[in-house]
């Protein structure tokens, strides 16, 4: 069954108290390569059937208006994932 | 990294006086912008503009409700200063509670943000106010929050009360500050602008009190806690005039976004340092940031500072440096740190993981001066930016409505017509006024916050007050409740903020707790109408009056104006908080009766009489007109010390004070509150007060409370209030076994169904 | 520098002279640790004498190894915002504990252990340590839920509940976001089978908790996690609601003395061996 992939991150100019609190403790545990880490969501819609032009839209749609806040956060990609 | 932008120097201020600045776009009036012409005796330069744009706006200076709020600090006696340690004009007030103990606490609003994310702004709003509170030298305790939300059933109410509730929740359990209350109103006119206001309270130990001023020439200045990103500046910067390339992201985030586990780190660190004697002075960064900050320490304290604006951390390295000035990133502190002490401060920052940077020292020169990599961009006295505002004396006027408003009283209009009278229909009002939304259980909202963490809570919501042990040695303690109506304060604004007051005293006073000091969260619309201007001096001018009367000082609070949906101003909304002293905080009076009361004597104290108009009754049947029930301070004061006193002396087991609702809601919470009935016959107050049943139930009468009484306390009981001549009426028993509210030649109401119409209406809307 | 230790919130934190006042029980604190000096109450109230001990403790084993027990208080370490405990069970005092508990769960039955007892986020921290089996997930109603709760006893031989009667019902109080504890079908039987399920929420469950699970123990039982807060219900006045009246819920104590009780045995126990 194909599956839409939405990826939900916070937008760039806000702050992201997750992302923060996992690179603060990174380098704690010896992984100092990092200067930087943001925290997003993955949101995986599953399709019965095809994934038609009309249910991408539908996924584009549904990920603007409910799976992100416009406020806080960017859709940051929708792809089908077979 | 190449520079990014033009910075504009004082120097180049000088030297090209006839650039063009947005100081409209900043929101600054033409004789605003003239004033700073004048106080500086050339332009400003962008950071000055910047500066002066935020601290003059109506959110920092007061511009337009100075006037009125001097009357707080005129209307003062000798007996009310006698326990003020601070007063108004710190970051929050603070009261001595004996043996060395002082507390502070402040209630703020948080309303625009958390209706434009209702989440964060939620968050933040409880963020801010408990920065407040640290930066007092004092440890928070507990928090509260009066909400209003616009009608329950309205879509866009799922996204505000959702979200401001997961907001508060999120933020306020993750600092393990108990919530200990507050109120939960809903009504249209907040559909546009719901308010959301927080009030946080702090107990410290008087040696450790500490205020917002940069004293000691030579003495450090710190920023400390989280990094400075775009947050508050909002839309896309009006201060483009400071940048040349685009490459900065193109919009600045209105709303900020709260980090609840840094603040509470930088809660922890704080006491630390206050503990330890490592700072002069201390401030938090709220609106305005660190042009806020800055400008009051300097002129607080010896009037100079001077400050290196590029060694402020950045989330964001794009922001120019008037956007620096104004960010509102929160969980921010600044503190003044004697050169002895650097290190020491270091070390406790290094502790915490707590960021820092040195951004410079106390001058004597007076003057705040900002550099940019050694250039000055700012230089200006900081009294004009932090003190010496405009202060605006606006016009106002009764408001062309109100007389035809307060000539519709609800008992002459077609919904005050056929009213209940039959047991059967007074039954099915009081199960309709239990449902209402402004009646209903609000545990859908408390359960959502944490009222345990601390192990100090005595008491919480739904009880009349919020109680926190302070003292675990002695048991001494604070009560706080805040209170408002809205529609009473349209009806009549200066006796709306009395009846705030008095009501919020009076829940205090129920507790058994001491009334000893008032902050205020003073919601009204725009300064600008003068209709709405009246309602605002009016409001001021009433709880000044009441504040002197009761004996409690304003000590703190916040004004929050043009709140309205569309172009209608919302109701104005003074809530009235009021903290009150336990001796021994194990002598509180829950609010409903305990089995253990099952026999007692239930009273009614205080005078009912035939007043309806704004009630919670006449609101259900879509009426709002007339005038508010009477404002009767001496009879509050009076009704206070008899609860106050029956509770230190045993007299009492439960007691609950009368408000929205009347007797009806009252007696209903009451045999709600442990499940617990009772038998009343209210035949005496009918005949003393000259009321019909329905009025009985039903009026808002002020200065009123219900209690229950042991019978052995009965004839104690009984002398106290003849003694001081206020009335009081044998309305019935509590009784365990009758399951019921029972209000005899009426009607019975099981309290299985009461609960039942109580309980479900919170999740029937929200889930 | 000094320690975040003796930071009384409020009112004087000396421990009243008992028999048991010897005994010295940690008290956890990461950044973000809210119940600490509820904790400390608690150990104080129930006759014990609270030591604080804080994540990044220098020598942590030196500080573990003065201690008779550990309380792994509630909170939100960090933030929780990876997941809850997953950064805390990376601290420095944190690998000392479950050293000193006696290792990974299975890999010790000794039974002579450290007692170890993490509540709320200390549960979480200490199933991210693999100290215990199972994890928790967002409660299934979303929501953050704070009340009051009966719990029922299912297991009265571990460290921290000799002090009740096997299947008694308790009223302690649960505030929690994450409160639903999960596991593999194997293992919830596997904890069944071995009576290692030591509390069980009673009437309804608050937060979809599988098989009703409130708290689990090690196969030794001397680490024990519950989701509930059972320090917040040891001191009349400030409890949970009780058939006594309001808030004078003690129920909560039992936890506490049951260590403290545990460690005089052994001490009584052990001055006899040294006696003989």
């Amino acid at each position: 069954m194909p599956t839409i992939v939405v990826d939900v991150m916070p937008k760039p100019e806000i702050l992201d108290p997750q992302g923060k609190a996992i690179a603060g403790a990174l380098p704690r545990l010896g992984f100092s390569a990092f200067s930087g880490v943001r925290q997003g969501k993955r949101f995986e819609l599953t399709v019965e059937g095809e994934v038609t032009e009309d249910v991408l839209r539908q996924a584009r749609e549904a990920a603007e208006q409910m799976l992100s806040n416009p406020v806080i956060e960017d859709v940051v990609n929708v792809e089908v994932q077979s | 990294m190449s520079e990014q932008f033009n910075i504009d120097t004082v120097e180049n201020a000088a030297a090209t006086p006839d650039v063009e600045l947005p100081w409209a776009e900043l929101g600054l009036k033409q004789n605003e912008y003239e004033e700073i012409l004048t106080i500086l005796g050339r332009r400003p330069t962008a950071a000055e503009l910047a500066m002066y744009s935020v601290m003059w706006s109506e959110h920092c200076s007061y511009k337009s409700t100075k006037v009125h709020l001097r009357q707080f600090g005129q209307k003062l006696t000798e007996e009310m200063k006698k326990d003020m340690l601070v007063g108004i004009g710190e970051n929050a007030g603070v009261t001595d509670l004996g043996d060395g103990w002082a507390v502070t606490f402040k209630i703020e609003s948080h309303n625009s943000p958390s209706f434009v994310e209702p989440h964060q702004g939620a968050a933040t709003g409880i963020g801010g106010i408990v920065r407040d509170i640290i930066s007092m030298g004092a440890r928070p305790v507990a928090v509260m929050d009066p909400l209003r939300f616009g009608a329950i059933d309205h879509p866009d109410s799922q996204r505000v009360v959702h979200g401001v509730v997961s907001g508060i929740g999120s933020y306020g359990n993750s600092l393990g500050l108990p919530n200990i209350g507050g109120e939960t109103i809903f009504d249209p006119v907040y559909q546009g602008n719901p308010l959301v206001n927080a009030l946080a309270v702090g107990v410290l130990r008087h040696e450790d009190l500490r205020l917002a001023n940069a004293s000691g020439v030579g003495n450090r200045i710190v920023l400390f806690g989280a990094r400075t990103g775009g947050d508050g500046i909002g839309g896309a910067s009006v201060l483009a005039s400071e940048s040349f390339d685009d490459t900065k992201p193109s919009k600045r985030p209105a709303v900020q976004v709260g980090d609840p586990f840094a603040e509470k780190v930088l809660i922890e660190c704080c006491l630390e340092l206050f503990k330890n004697s490592l700072v002069e002075g201390i401030q938090d960064l709220g609106a305005a940031g660190i042009s806020c900050a800055t400008s009051e320490l300097a002129s607080n304290g010896e009037g100079g500072m001077q400050v290196e604006l590029t060694d402020v951390l950045l989330r964001d390295p794009t922001l120019t440096p008037g956007e620096i000035l104004m960010s509102e990133s929160q969980e921010r502190m600044m503190a003044v740190v004697r050169p002895d002490n650097v290190e020491a401060f270091e070390a406790f920052m290094a502790h915490w993981g707590v960021e820092y940077s040195w951004l410079g020292e106390v001058t004597d020169t007076n003057r705040l001066i900002i550099t940019w990599k050694g250039e000055v961009i700012v230089d200006v006295d900081p009294k004009t930016v932090a003190h010496d505002g405009p202060v605006y004396d606006r016009p106002y006027h009764r408001p062309s409505y109100q007389d035809a408003l307060v000539a519709d009283r609800f008992r002459d209009s077609a919904a005050g017509a056929d009213l209940p009278s039959s047991g059967e229909d007074l039954r099915a009002a009081v199960l309709e006024l239990m449902a209402a939304p402004n009646m209903c259980d609000k545990s859908w909202i408390t359960r959502q916050y944490d009222r345990y963490v601390g192990g100090n809570t005595a008491l919480a919501a739904p009880d009349d007050a919020g109680v926190i042990r302070v003292d675990e040695e002695t048991g001494m303690g604070v009560g706080l409740a805040t209170d408002a109506n809205g529609r009473y304060a349209y009806l009549d604004p200066y006796a709306g903020a009395q009846l705030a007051l008095a009501e919020s005293y009076r829940n205090v006073a129920t507790t058994g707790a001491v009334p000893m000091a008032v902050s205020d969260c003073l919601n009204y619309g725009s300064p600008e109408d003068p209709e709405v201007m009246w309602q605002l001096a009016e409001g001021i001018r009433g709880l000044s009056d009441a504040c002197m009367e009761l004996g409690v000082p304003v000590t703190g609070g916040n004004v929050s104006l043009y709140n309205s949906t569309g172009s209608t101003a919302i109701h104005p909304t003074p809530v009235v908080a009021t903290l009150g002293r336990f001796d021994d905080v194990s002598r509180r009076t829950p609010s409903g009766f305990t089995a253990d009361a099952d026999g007692q004597a239930v009273y009614l104290m205080g005078v009912t009489r035939d007043e309806l108009d704004g009630s919670e009754f006449a609101h259900l049947r879509g009426h709002l007109g007339g005038v508010p029930p009477k404002v009767d301070l001496a009879a509050e004061k009076l009704l206070g010390d008899l609860l106050i006193n029956a509770s230190r002396d045993g007299m009492i087991d439960a007691a609950h004070d009368l408000s929205e609702g009347g007797l009806a809601a009252t007696l209903s919470e009451m045999v709600l509150r442990f499940g617990v009935g009772a038998r009343v016959s209210l035949d005496e107050v009918l005949e003393r007060d000259g009321v019909d049943l329905f009025t009985a139930l039903f009026s808002e009468s002020q200065a009123r409370a219900v209690v229950a009484v042991p019978r052995t306390e009965e004839v104690r009981f009984k002398d106290m209030t003849s003694a001081r001549n206020f009335p009081v009426a044998r309305i019935g028993v509590v009784d365990r076994a009758s399951e019921a509210l029972d209000v005899q030649g009426a009607f019975s109401l099981p309290i299985a169904e009461l609960r039942e119409a109580w309980e479900s209406t919170l999740p029937t809307h929200f889930g | 520098m000094t320690a975040r230790s003796d930071l009384p919130l409020i009112g004087d934190y000396s421990s009243p002279e008992t028999p048991l006042s010897g005994a010295r029980i940690g008290v956890v604190t990461f950044p973000g640790t809210l119940d600490d000096r509820d904790a400390a109450r608690a150990v104080r109230l129930a006759g014990g004498q609270p030591v604080s001990l804080w994540h990044a403790e220098p020598d942590a084993a030196a500080a573990l190894g003065a201690l008779d027990a550990v309380v792994i208080p509630g909170g939100f370490s960090y933030g929780d915002y990876l997941r809850a405990g997953a950064i805390a069970r990376f601290a420095p005092v944190m690998d000392e504990i479950v050293q000193a508990a006696g290792g990974r769960d299975g890999s010790s039955g000794s039974g002579a252990g450290l007692p170890v007892l993490g509540i709320c986020n200390g549960f979480q921290i200490l199933t991210e340590a693999h100290l215990l089996p199972g994890s928790m997930i967002k409660n299934d109603h979303l929501k953050f839920l704070c009340r009051d709760q009966v719990l029922r006893v299912e297991n009265n031989t571990t460290a921290w509940t000799r002090d009740y009667a096997a299947g008694e019902e308790i009223t302690v109080v649960l505030k929690n976001q994450d409160g639903q504890y999960v596991a593999d079908e194997k293992t919830l039987d596997e904890l069944e089978g071995e009576g290692r399920v030591v509390f069980r929420y009673v009437g309804w469950n608050p937060n979809g908790s599988r098989r009703n699970i409130a708290g689990i123990s090690n196969a030794a039982g001397n680490v024990v996690g519950l989701m509930p807060h059972p320090e917040h219900a040891v001191e009349a006045g400030f409890g949970p609601d009780s058939a006594e009246g309001m808030r004078l819920g003690t129920d909560g104590l039992g936890v506490f003395t049951s260590v403290l009780a545990g460690l005089a045995g052994a001490e009584a126990g052990a001055n006899a061996g040294v006696s003989k």
